[in-house]
């Protein structure tokens, strides 16, 4: 996904975290949302129990470069469709979206078939998050 | 006299082995790491322990007899050779008929108690046909919403003659009330059922996160059952004060411990001001741990955790009976500490964690299967994990003697140093102002998070090694996984949809209003949510009925 045209290509990246789906299971997200602080990034993290649209709202609202959702409740075949189209809609086609949680394989397949760039499942350094995302928006 | 002279021949002679043996010893062969650590990252500052560690040791003080006050070495005085400990495995998923047939495979298998996990949906109190509950109803537990599902969830299921967990928070008096109209409706006896409902809300605020109301009317929801169950229902434990989720979230051992306890003593003080004596209540008051990878550091934990409970109790409240002074409790085994990577050693680490939680006197246990970072487990995994259990009690002889381990110089120093951390959190958090002050500042949150970033680190860092994640890493066959189908979310909504359909509605809307003008003013809730769940009103709409007086909590997104 190439985003280098957008205006803001020389600032620091910014990256909308929140927790979609009921559960609150967020000792991982802190973590992604601390080590991407810790890498020069911007993060604005929304909490818990996010719906797509209020998602889409604050990405929109906050004009990020890349949308991280974690969700552990087995929702996301439901919420990562949800949140594409509404991104679409919103013109935040060209945003980076990416997910976290325990998502099976054969679903993290379907997801990025439809649009999410990566999937990262427990287990994954930070690192390779941080790494992932640089490379991804050009920066 | 006698006792000091040893202790100082010891130290002579500890220096003397230093100097003569050890030092040239770890020239030759140093050691190898720069410091031994805990996984709750305590240090481990010596390599051998004798008397000389714990100098204040006093044997009827510290440790005593199992089943007398302190209780450092068992609640029961005969412990596992009078009674194996509940084997309870955590289950449920899709509808109540999916449960109740794993319930009955489970009890087939040998498992002693049931223990029912709900899906998110009714955790937080919405209904299956909410929008809310979108693509999460029945996958991470049962999905119950009327009193009818509760009647096929426990169909052919003897009430009377086992004991029931059900893990439920927020909306547990909701839950329970189904649990209570089920075996009235079977003409059980109420003074026969036996159980625990989680019921605990300070540690959803603190680390589960599965809320509606704010504080306030939440711990009186929480009072008005325990002043319900000594009345009415005197051998169910109505609530379970967990540090299990304390510690998932990323806790040390030191700060499940403190918070749980802190959390229980916020508790005993709430009743004692809802009008309760204490020995009417805190017999009936049970724990919730975990138990993670650290063998040593668990059993020391929870030797710890019952020693200070009681002391506490005694100290701060006088209590009469014994009982009071008991802490039992529920230890499952600790899903974070689970690789999704080379799952099949999971089974390993769930073996070493249930060995500690037997060793440190737990009353029940469920032991995690090995792929349930994956999914919910399949019936393959979780016979495993029960047959863990039943290895342990039968095979490997630990259950022969009371705290077998009481008495090492290692446990006991280990023992007194989790006592004296707890003891200072227990200091800060009264400097806050208590533990509902300190949670609303965001205190054990903010310290539970940098804890949670210190060990990702350590991982990162390999300073803590992890079989399969970050050494001895190869890619293996994946497992077989449990499936939860859509039609399953179909279904509950036809059937909650139809249950509105079919119910006398006078009597519905009545009991609603009912329980609303009891919200509003002091009365217990208990009698009016009964009313209600038996006019078939919803978790939904009885949450939602509360929630018009009770308001909702917001928690601010920090990290």
């Amino acid at each position: 996904m190439n985003i280098k045209s957008r205006r803001y290509s020389k600032k620091r990246i910014r990256v909308l975290l929140a927790k979609a789906g009921l559960d609150g299971h967020d000792r991982g997200i802190k973590i992604i949302a601390m080590a991407l602080r810790d890498a020069g990034m911007e993060v604005i993290y929304l909490g818990l129990r996010q719906t797509p649209e209020e998602i889409v709202n604050a990405a929109l609202e906050e004009d990020v470069d890349v949308i991280g959702i974690s969700l552990l409740s087995g929702a996301h075949n439901q919420i990562f469709p949800k949140l594409l189209k509404l991104m679409k809609a919103s013109g935040l086609k060209d945003r980076l979206l990416i997910g976290g949680g325990i998502i099976p394989k054969q679903d993290i397949e379907r997801l990025k078939k439809k649009g999410v760039a990566e999937v990262f499942t427990p287990g994954t350094n930070t690192e390779e998050i941080i790494r992932f995302i640089k490379k991804a928006v050009n920066r | 006299m006698g006792k000091n002279s040893n202790k100082e021949k010891i130290g002579a002679e500890k220096k003397r082995w230093t100097d003569e043996l050890l030092r040239s010893n770890l020239k030759l062969l140093p050691e190898r790491l720069p410091a031994f650590t805990t996984v709750s990252n305590l240090l481990i500052d010596d390599l051998i322990y004798t008397p000389a560690d714990i100098p204040d040791f006093i044997y009827i003080r510290d440790l005593g007899f199992s089943g007398e006050y302190p209780f450092t070495r068992g609640i029961y005085p005969s412990m596992y050779r009078g009674r194996i400990w509940t084997m309870r495995e955590f289950a449920g998923y899709g509808t109540a008929d999916e449960t109740n047939k794993r319930f009955k495979y489970l009890l087939k298998k040998g498992q002693t108690g049931l223990s029912v996990a709900f899906d998110l949906p009714t955790l937080m109190g919405y209904d299956s046909d909410h929008p809310r509950s979108t693509g999460e109803v029945g996958r991470c537990g049962v999905a119950i919403d009327s009193l009818a599902d509760m009647e096929r969830l426990f169909k052919d299921i003897p009430l009377d003659k086992i004991t029931t967990s059900m893990t439920i928070n927020a909306p547990a008096s909701v839950i329970f009330a189904m649990y209570i109209a089920l075996a009235e409706k079977r003409g059980i006896q109420l003074s026969q059922l036996g159980g625990t409902i989680q019921n605990d809300i300070l540690k959803e605020y603190i680390a589960q996160k599965e809320w509606i109301y704010p504080p306030r009317p939440s711990v009186r929801l929480i009072t008005d059952t325990i002043s319900y169950c000594i009345k009415n229902i005197p051998k169910w434990h109505p609530i379970s004060i967990s540090g299990y989720h304390i510690r998932e979230a990323g806790a040390t051992a030191v700060q499940e411990l403190a918070f749980t306890l802190s959390d229980g003593l916020t508790y005993v003080d709430a009743c004692i001001k809802a009008g309760m004596r204490i020995d009417e209540f805190a017999g009936r008051l049970s724990f919730f741990f975990n138990s993670h990878n650290d063998f040593f550091e668990e059993i020391a934990k929870f030797r710890a955790a019952r020693r200070i409970w009681a002391r506490e109790i005694k100290e701060r409240y006088r209590p009469k009976d014994f009982h009071s002074m008991q802490m039992r409790f529920h230890t499952q085994t600790a899903g974070c500490s689970l690789t999704a990577q080379q799952p099949y050693n999971n089974i390993v680490r769930t073996a070493i964690q249930a060995l500690a939680a037997v060793l440190g006197g737990t009353q029940s246990l469920h032991t995690n299967s090995m792929d349930e970072t994956l999914s919910l487990p399949t019936e393959r995994a979780v016979t495993i994990a029960l047959r863990t259990q039943q290895i342990i009690a039968h095979e490997s002889g630990v259950t022969n003697t009371v705290d077998p381990l009481g008495g090492s110089y290692f446990i006991e120093y280990l023992t007194n140093k989790i006592e004296e951390e707890v003891y200072k959190y227990f200091k800060k958090i009264d400097e806050i102002g208590g533990m509902v002050e300190a949670i609303q500042q965001g205190f054990p949150q903010r310290e539970i998070a940098r804890s949670a970033q210190w060990y990702q680190h350590a991982i990162e860092k390999k300073e803590k090694i992890v079989v399969g994640l970050n050494e001895f890493v190869e890619e293996v066959e994946p497992i077989e996984t449990l499936k939860i189908g859509p039609e399953i979310e179909e279904r509950q909504i036809k059937a909650v949809k139809g249950i509105r359909k079919k119910r006398n509605k006078k009597r519905w809307e009545a009991s609603l209003e009912r329980l609303k003008g009891a919200a509003e003013g002091k009365d217990n809730l208990m009698p009016y949510i009964i009313d209600a769940v038996k006019a078939y009103a919803t978790v939904g709409e009885i949450c939602d009925t509360l929630k018009e007086v009770f308001g909702e909590y917001k928690e601010p997104a920090l990290f």
